[in-house]
C-alpha cells in the first residue's frame, strides 16, 4: 500500500512541479481601486482560459489562466480600457479567446441569419394574412349576395 | 408539389440531427493557433533560466540566418519526448533559442543534464508574458523566426522525428 501511494505520489510530482513558482502578482491579488477590479472581474469573466477551455479565466486555477489575469489587471492599472485588452488578446489568439462574440469577417453570418429568417417569417405571415383578408372579403360578399 | 413542399422542415430537422451526431463524434480540436503568424516578434527581454547561459532579448533573434524559437519547461513531459529531436536540429546547424517558462533554475539545470542542451540562450518567462505576447497557448510550442525578427510558422506541441525535416523546410523557406 505504501509502495502504491508512493508511486502515485511519483506520477503528480510534475503537477506539482508546474506550481511551484509562485504566481504572478495579480493572478490572485485584486486590485486595490474596487472599480477597476469590478472592470477586471467582467473583462475576466468573458475571456476564456486556453488550458481548460470550457472555463473562463476567472474561473481557472491553471497556472496559464493566473498569468493571463495577471496581463488583465497589470494593463488595467497602466491605464488600458477593458476593449482594449480584449483586442490585444485577441490580436493574439483570434475570436476564440472571447466569450463575448465581435462582429468580424467569419461571425457576421451569425447575426445577419436570425435578422433574415425574422424578416422572411414576417414577409410570409404578411402575404397570407393579406390573402386570407381577401378571401374573407370575398366570403361576405357571396354571403351577402 | 405543395406536398413535396412539407417535407421540408422534416428533411432539415434530419440534416441537423445528423451534423450534430457527426460532429459529436469527431475527435475534440484543442489547439489555439497564434494569429500572430507573419508579425513582427514582440519587444522583450527575458533573465538568463539559469547560470552560465544568457538570456534572451528580442534583438538575439535578429539577424543571421532563420532560428527555432522553443517554449518548453522542465516540468513538461512532452519536452522530454521533444529532446532528441531539437539535439538532431540543431546538429544540422539550427540554431535554437529557448524560453522556459515558469521554471526554476536548478529544475532547468536538472532538465538540461538528463536530456541534453540543445540551446544557446535561455530565457526564464517566470509569468508566461512573452508566450501571451506572441499567441502561444501551451508547452511546447516551437515557432520559425526569420532573419528580421519576424514570426514565421508555429509548430504545437512536441517536436517528433517527423516534425524535423518539416521545421527544416520552412526554415529554408524564409532564409
Amino acid at each position: 500500500m505504501r509502495l502504491v501511494i508512493a508511486l502515485l505520489a511519483l506520477i503528480a510530482a510534475p503537477l506539482a512541479a508546474q506550481n511551484a513558482m509562485p504566481a504572478a502578482p495579480y493572478a490572485y491579488t485584486q486590485l486595490d481601486d474596487p472599480a477597476l477590479e469590478a472592470q477586471a472581474t467582467e473583462l475576466m469573466e468573458t475571456l476564456r482560459c486556453l488550458k481548460c477551455q470550457s472555463q473562463s479565466i476567472n474561473d481557472s486555477d491553471a497556472p496559464m489562466a493566473g498569468d493571463m489575469r495577471h496581463q488583465v489587471r497589470a494593463r488595467l492599472l497602466a491605464g488600458e480600457s477593458p476593449e482594449q485588452i480584449r483586442s490585444w488578446l485577441i490580436t493574439r489568439y483570434g475570436d476564440y479567446v472571447s466569450y463575448q462574440p465581435e462582429m468580424s469577417a467569419t461571425t457576421w453570418p451569425l447575426f445577419a441569419i436570425p435578422l433574415v429568417l425574422v424578416a422572411l417569417v414576417g414577409l410570409a405571415l404578411l402575404g397570407r394574412l393579406r390573402r386570407r383578408a381577401d378571401a374573407g372579403d370575398a366570403g361576405d360578399m357571396g354571403d351577402a349576395a | 408539389m405543395m406536398r413535396a413542399l412539407y417535407l421540408v422542415p422534416l428533411a432539415l430537422f434530419l440534416f441537423f440531427a445528423g451534423l450534430a451526431a457527426f460532429m459529436l463524434n469527431q475527435p475534440k480540436q484543442q489547439d489555439v493557433p497564434s494569429q500572430m503568424i507573419a508579425q513582427p516578434l514582440p519587444e522583450f527581454s527575458l533573465q538568463p533560466a539559469i547560470a552560465g547561459m544568457p538570456g534572451v532579448r528580442r534583438a538575439d533573434l535578429v539577424g543571421g540566418q532563420p532560428r527555432l524559437l522553443n517554449i518548453w519547461a522542465s516540468w513538461c513531459l512532452p519536452c522530454i519526448a521533444e529532446a532528441p529531436h531539437l539535439e538532431a536540429l540543431q546538429s544540422q546547424g539550427v540554431e535554437i533559442i529557448g524560453i522556459a517558462v515558469r521554471d526554476r533554475p536548478e529544475a532547468v539545470a536538472d532538465f538540461l543534464g538528463r536530456y541534453g542542451n540543445p540551446y544557446t540562450r535561455i530565457g526564464a518567462d517566470d509569468i508566461s508574458s512573452l508566450m501571451i505576447e506572441i499567441g502561444a497557448s501551451g508547452v511546447p510550442e516551437t515557432y520559425v523566426i526569420d532573419a528580421e525578427g519576424n514570426i514565421r510558422y508555429q509548430h504545437i506541441g512536441d517536436v517528433r522525428a517527423d516534425t524535423v525535416p518539416l521545421l527544416l523546410e520552412k526554415l529554408e523557406e524564409v532564409r
